[in-house]
């Protein structure tokens, strides 16, 4: 990534960008307090929200759930719309957004195919935990997040319980859990000083949209087949969930245009399984994992990819292949690969995240400069399980990362760096640690604590079955 | 992360559960501030099949300690018993000692132990509710991983911790 190119994203935001994000903050204000008692000011801010999607086709829907939330008379379905509204204004924000990322980038993106619909009936026991689910979501919008307490966290106990259970509703389930925990490390939320509204929204329009009843997400796709070469891994993480996000480019088997893809893999854990354990609930993934650890390319055979960019994971179908610098292919490889589609449920800025390689910058750690031109470091998202430091970063002399976009301001989350430590050349991955620690400080620190995972699996196994 | 223009409260990324140090888990497998309580399960010393399910109640600090078949700790008298004990040393290393403090609502001088500030004393909690929620807890072990993408997740990046 250039100078130039930064100074491109600097500029001010995209026409009618600051103006969306206002009413989105206007909707947001009205779910802190709650659609159940909105008062005069709120009850405007979402009147105001509604006219201003009045031209789309949720228009007529918004002004009706306005009205009608307005007025005490509020039912599922206007719920249900207002969360679409939500989400569409936001998914414009992320349009331009990413659209500007793109042209500062000279990035080709992929249009989106509609995949066929498919007829395939969801399970009763689907339905009805999704309606199991809106109605918890409905109680907490109409409750508002300064109503939140122990008895309405608890509430969705049983309905989370059985949704994990439902591999199907994974994603649905994973989101919940990750809000459910943050109400519930915030009870009562009516003492809080500061109160994420724009977070927790977000949460809520997400897990109203997934909850309701639909075909088949996964947004169809094809079969590939090549060559998988591993820029770097993102790491999420809450409680009771960990994914890796493998960031790459695939150049397919018999030619063809490279693409930027990613791929992941998730599993289930609990809040004391952090930092390197992590990756020892992801062992199903030898192949994965060894490629991470040794930075190698990645052959594989006859794997799904789907219309969002992302391959889905079949360590048995991949071969761990030879060494490939991560560096040499965002050299080489990163700027003429063709960029995905973006799902429309998945439009929200947060998806924004944009592998580049940044390099020939001076550092103090916070920022790089590339020629008069700054771009800010997010040091925040260094994962516990890999080696990335603050320190290194600001020692760093090229990085590869991923661009991201976070109320109004951009970042840079870095992925991996090379370095100048005490005058030797060094480099450090977030996915180094994969098939376990490489740095005796850290091998110190996890002896210290012992095997989390083993002593937990232990305990199930004495006590889950009895 | 709260550098920048727009407020904190405008941000879709915060942090919203402070992290969790790691700890050595073989004694004291769980811990938890849910529910109005401190509340946890110790492994028993003596029987690996045996564990107690021990709780200290936030504000009144009122002790419950018992086996999970019920039956009450036998070393729970007056004062708070070893796994009582235990579960406050692994709190306070899981979520360090303000937050276990303030949860409790104790006032903890500089120096002083967190135990030997609660007079609380004994009084019946519901011990099958802790450990149905351990049970519960140790239930994600079990469940598959998954390979298809999880968008919502980039909500929750990995946010590094103490190190």
């Amino acid at each position: 990534m250039l100078g130039v190119q930064v100074a491109e994203l600097l500029v001010e935001s995209p026409p009618g960008v600051d103006e969306a994000l206002d009413l989105v903050t206007g909707f947001d204000d009205a779910l802190e307090g709650g659609f159940g008692r909105l008062g005069e000011q709120r009850a405007a801010a979402l009147a105001a929200f509604a006219a201003a999607m009045g031209a789309t086709p949720l228009g007529p829907a918004l002004a009706e759930a306005a009205e009608k939330v307005a007025a005490g008379s509020t039912a599922g379905e206007h719920l249900s719309a207002l969360a679409g509204g939500r989400a569409a204004l936001l998914g414009s924000v992320h349009d331009a957004e990413l659209g500007r990322l793109d042209t500062a980038l000279g990035r080709t993106r992929d249009s989106w195919q509609e995949p066929t619909p498919t007829t395939e009936a969801e399970a009763d026991r689907a339905t009805n935990l999704l309606a199991g689910c809106r109605s918890w979501l409905h109680e907490l919008a109409i409750t508002g997040w300064r109503g939140v307490d122990h008895d309405l966290v608890s509430a969705a106990d049983q309905t989370l319980e059985a949704l994990l259970a439902e591999p199907t509703l994974r994603r649905l389930a994973v989101l919940l859990d990750g809000l459910v925990a943050e109400l519930r490390a915030s009870c009562p939320v009516a003492t809080m000083e500061r109160l994420p509204v724009r977070r927790w929204a977000d949460l809520w329009t997400r897990a109203m949209l997934l909850a309701q009843p639909a075909d088949d997400r996964s947004g169809g796709g094809e079969t590939v087949s090549g060559r998988l070469l591993i820029l770097g891994v993102e790491v999420h993480e809450h409680g009771t969930a960990v994914q890796m996000q493998v960031h790459g480019v695939l150049e397919p088997a018999g030619g063809g245009d490279a693409r930027l893809v990613r791929t992941s893999v998730a599993a289930a854990k609990v809040d004391t399984i952090v930092g390197p354990a992590v990756w020892r609930l992801l062992n199903d993934h030898p192949v994965l994992l060894k490629a991470l650890a040794e930075h190698r390319s990645l052959e594989v055979t006859d794997v799904p990819l789907l219309g969002s960019g992302d391959l889905v994971w079949h360590d048995d179908q991949a071969d761990a292949g030879d060494p490939a610098d991560p560096f040499a292919t965002a050299r080489i490889r990163l700027a003429g690969a063709l960029a995905p589609a973006v799902p429309p449920l998945d439009r929200h800025p947060v998806r924004i995240c944009e592998p580049v390689l940044v390099e020939g910058y001076t550092t103090d750690g916070g920022t790089f400069d590339l020629d008069g031109d700054t771009l800010a470091v997010d040091t925040g998202r260094l994962p516990a399980c890999g080696p990335l430091t603050p320190e290194l970063v600001a020692a760093s002399t090229a990085c590869i990362g991923l661009i991201r976009w976070d109320a109004g301001r951009w970042t840079l989350q870095p992925l991996a760096v090379q370095a100048t430590v005490k005058r030797t050349a060094v480099e450090a991955h977030n996915g180094d640690w994969a098939q376990g620690v490489t740095d005796p400080k850290a091998v110190k620190a996890e002896a210290r604590t012992g095997d989390a995972v083993a002593v937990l699996r232990e305990r199930a196994g004495r006590l889950l079955r009895k | 992360m709260t550098a920048g223009g727009a407020a904190w409260e405008q941000h879709s990324v915060v942090r919203v559960v402070p992290p969790v140090k790691p700890r050595k888990l073989a004694k004291v497998p769980f811990v938890e501030l849910a529910d109005g309580r401190l509340q946890g399960v110790v492994s028993s010393g003596s029987d690996i099949s045996r564990v107690y399910v021990s709780s200290i109640t936030a504000g009144t600090h009122g002790l419950n300690c018992s086996t999970n078949n019920n039956r009450p700790c036998g070393g729970l008298r007056g004062a708070a018993c070893k796994h009582l004990q235990a579960l406050v040393d692994e709190a306070v290393l899981q979520y360090g000692l303000d937050r276990v403090a303030r949860y409790l609502r104790v006032e903890v001088a500089d120096g002083d132990d967190l135990m030997s500030c609660l007079r609380g004393s004994r009084e019946t909690a519901p011990a099958a509710v802790v450990f149905s929620r351990f049970l519960r807890h140790l239930a994600y072990l079990e469940l598959p991983g998954t390979t298809a993408p999880i968008p919502e997740l980039h909500w929750f990046p990995a946010m590094g911790e103490v190190r």
